[in-house]
Formats: structure tokens, C-alpha cells, sequence
């Protein structure tokens, strides 16, 4: 149940998009039309599945302060915290790599559809901003998947519902200066303030 | 239009260009208003919301993200004849995490409170985009000292835009500036704060509103 709450709370509450602008980036970018969306949200949601429980291991094996201890007692003082973000941005980017391979060998007419998205993956700072977050709550590695896995879904709910806006704007008449970038900021924000509905669900 | 092209590379052919030459002022310039990275090239936005509740948190940021972008100009601007191709990305995000890593223990160190303030978003300094796009658009390309201009020019418009989104999230959001109550010290004690304006629909607003007026000005049209 535990686990359940964390990966709704991650989808619904704490969204990636509207709660941390995290991921903003791409979500601006790629956000103008929803077959587009569709297949960066599931790859969105298909990496921090992986990285963060990966990052996680990471973290309480060998960065965190004696986590070196199993290598024997010499090591259980050793505090490697500072190569936190090195190690995670490398962990990422070589997941994304991973994936994109396994991906193109086994699934190709996936890796067509996917393909050119999975690169961008690496440095899109929701995966990244979810592994630190991982990091901040003290999660243990159930409660690390189930948030990466909806901290995901979030970030893919928002993308597609921005990307669904965004067609039928295309046919209304913007101001030029807001054309683009503005309209879609202040689209964001009333989308923020319908999420915030949800704010006090909990199982 | 060909004798200006020929001008211009005359004088980057010239092998004592002055130090603060116009192409090199525009190098500056340019990212301030009419390139701004984040009201026209759309990068950064991430970093640019999350910590703009306040005005000091913002001020600390944009002084981190000023001197990453920098440096990293300058690094890869130093290698980038060594740097092969296919394996850039990974160098250039390698770089960067150890550049933030560095501001990260600096601020740790020396700056305690505002580290527990910004949180992960220091660390999330590495994902933004604004680095990474000068890297591969600028500095790979380009000479250390222009690297380190042009690391200038993009800091501080990316610095110059979350200052005014944080200013008027401040202002309307808590009723202060940079922590100084401003409306009690005039005398206006009931001061309706805005909580959205805390809250991250707020900064969607005011930079959508931002953007807009930026736009108009400089007549830049997305299509």
C-alpha cells in the first residue's frame, strides 16, 4: 500500500512537470504534436523505471557514507557522496545507451518509433532530478521503483495532455509575441492549477 | 550583404583582434536580449522555475550557473581539437558533473543554509540545457577567450531572467525583496500575499507574461 501511495503521489501530486518544472525542456520541445509525445513519454517512463532503483543501488552500496563496508572494514569509513552526480549522470546516459541497443535488436519497429528520442533522454533532468529526490527521501529500493516508475507516468500524463492542447491551438488566432513558447507557458501553469486538485489524495 | 561577410572574416583572419572588438561585444550582447537563451531559445527553463520562489536563492543559482557555464566553455573550448566526436556527449557531461560538484562542496562549505535551500536543484545544474547547447553550439567550435565571452553572454541572460521572474514572485508571492519586507516598511501592513504566486503555477504566469513582453519588444515570431 506503502508502495502504491509513493507512485501515485509521484504521478498525481508531486508531478514532475507541474511540481519541479522538471523535464521542461523536452516537454516544451517535443510537445507539438502527440504521436511525437506519446513515444518520448514512454521512453521517459521506461528509463527512470530503470535508473532510479540502478541509482539507488548505487547509492547505498558505494557512495553513501560507509556504504563501502562490505568490501571489508578497512573501507567503512570512506564517504564518497561527492561523486554522486558524476556517478549518476554516467549511470543515465549509459542506461539510455543500453536501452536504445536492446531496443534496436529486439524490437525494431519500437526503436523506429522511439529512436530518436532515446538520446535526448540523457539529458532530460527529470531522470536526473528523480534520482536525487530518490536520494533527499530516503526511500528503500520498493519505494525507489515505484516512484521512478510514477514520477514517469507523471511526466508522460503531462506531456500528452500539453500535446493534445497544443493541436487545437493550432487553428486560433495568438498574439504574435505569445505565439509558441508564451502560450504554452501559460497553458502549463492553468494545467499546474488543475493538478492541484489532487493535492491531499492519498490511500 | 557580400562585403560585410568579407569584412567579417577579414577580421577574424587578423591575428591581433582587439580585446573587446565589436564582433566580440556582440558575442556578449546578443544572448541578453535578442538570443536570450531562455525567452527565445527555450533552454534552461527547468532551473529557471524551480528555485525563483525567492530572490536570494535565485541570486546564489544564477552566480553557479554563470560560472559552469563558463568554465565549461572554456575546458572544452581548451580540448576540443582532442575531443572525437562520437564520445562528446559523454565528455561534455563529465565535465560539467565535476564543475557542479565543485559549486556544489563551495556552497556546502561555505553556504550551508542556502545548500539545504536549493536542494537537488544544484545538482540538477549538470541537465541544464543551457550548458550542454553552448558546449556543442559554441565551444566546440570556437576559441577559449571567445568561449568564455560567449559562457558570459548566456549566464547572464539566463541570470537576468529568473532575477525578474524571482522579483515578482517575491514581491506579490511573500510581500518582500531579497527577504526585506517592502510593504510593511511602507506602511501597508495588510498586504494580500498570492499563494499561487509561491507556488509553481505563479512562475509559469510571470515567465509566460515575461516572454511575451520580451517578444513584442525584440518583434522575435515563433511559428
Amino acid at each position: 500500500m506503502d508502495i502504491f501511495n509513493i507512485a501515485l503521489k509521484a504521478t498525481f501530486i508531486d508531478n514532475m512537470v507541474f511540481a519541479y518544472f522538471l523535464g521542461m525542456c523536452s516537454f516544451l520541445a517535443v510537445s507539438k504534436k502527440v504521436s511525437t509525445a506519446f513515444g518520448l513519454g514512454m521512453a521517459v517512463i521506461f528509463v527512470l523505471t530503470i535508473t532510479v532503483p540502478v541509482n539507488w543501488l548505487l547509492q547505498e552500496y558505494v557512495l553513501k557514507e560507509g556504504a563501502l563496508a562490505w568490501l571489508g572494514s578497512d573501507f567503512a569509513t570512506v564517504d564518497l557522496t561527492f561523486l554522486q552526480f558524476i556517478m549518476f549522470i554516467a549511470v543515465i546516459a549509459s542506461m539510455v545507451q543500453l536501452v536504445e541497443m536492446v531496443i534496436e535488436k529486439f524490437s525494431p519497429s519500437l526503436y523506429g518509433s522511439l529512436g530518436i528520442f532515446l538520446p535526448l533522454i540523457a539529458v532530460n533532468c527529470a531522470i536526473l532530478g528523480a534520482s536525487l529526490f530518490m536520494v533527499q527521501r530516503d526511500y528503500t529500493i520498493g519505494q525507489a521503483t515505484a516512484y521512478g516508475f510514477g514520477s514517469g507516468i507523471g511526466w508522460f500524463l503531462a506531456i500528452i495532455a500539453l500535446a493534445a492542447i497544443r493541436e487545437k491551438l493550432k487553428y486560433s488566432s495568438v498574439p504574435d509575441g505569445l505565439k509558441g513558447l508564451g502560450i504554452t507557458m501559460l497553458i502549463t501553469g492553468l494545467m499546474g492549477l488543475a493538478f492541484k486538485s489532487f493535492i491531499g489524495i492519498a490511500l | 550583404m557580400s562585403t560585410e561577410t568579407a569584412e567579417v572574416k577579414e577580421e577574424v583572419k587578423k591575428p591581433s583582434e582587439a580585446l573587446f572588438s565589436k564582433r566580440r561585444k556582440r558575442i556578449v550582447s546578443d544572448p541578453l536580449n535578442e538570443d536570450n537563451p531562455i525567452t527565445v531559445q527555450v533552454l534552461g527553463i527547468c532551473s529557471a522555475l524551480a528555485i525563483t520562489i525567492k530572490m536570494e536563492p535565485t541570486l546564489v543559482m544564477s552566480i553557479a550557473v554563470i560560472a559552469v557555464i563558463v568554465f565549461s566553455n572554456l575546458i572544452i573550448s581548451l580540448i576540443r581539437g582532442l575531443i572525437p566526436g562520437r564520445v562528446r556527449i559523454i565528455v561534455q557531461l563529465a565535465i560539467i558533473a565535476t564543475l557542479v560538484t565543485l559549486v556544489s562542496e563551495v556552497l556546502k562549505a561555505y553556504y550551508f543554509d542556502m545548500y539545504k535551500v536549493l536542494g537537488a536543484f544544484v545538482g540538477l545544474i549538470i541537465t541544464n540545457c543551457i550548458v550542454m547547447g553552448r558546449l556543442e553550439a559554441f565551444a566546440m567550435a570556437n576559441k577559449p577567450y571567445d568561449s568564455i565571452l560567449d559562457g558570459l553572454g548566456s549566464g547572464f541572460g539566463y541570470a537576468w531572467i529568473i532575477l525578474v521572474v524571482a522579483f515578482f514572485r517575491e514581491l506579490f508571492g511573500s510581500g518582500s525583496i531579497m527577504n526585506f519586507k517592502i510593504f510593511e516598511a511602507i506602511g501597508w501592513e495588510s498586504f494580500p500575499t498570492n499563494g499561487l504566486m509561491v507556488d509553481s503555477i505563479g512562475a509559469f504566469m510571470v515567465l509566460g507574461i515575461l516572454i511575451w513582453v520580451q517578444r513584442s519588444r525584440t518583434g522575435y515570431v515563433e511559428h
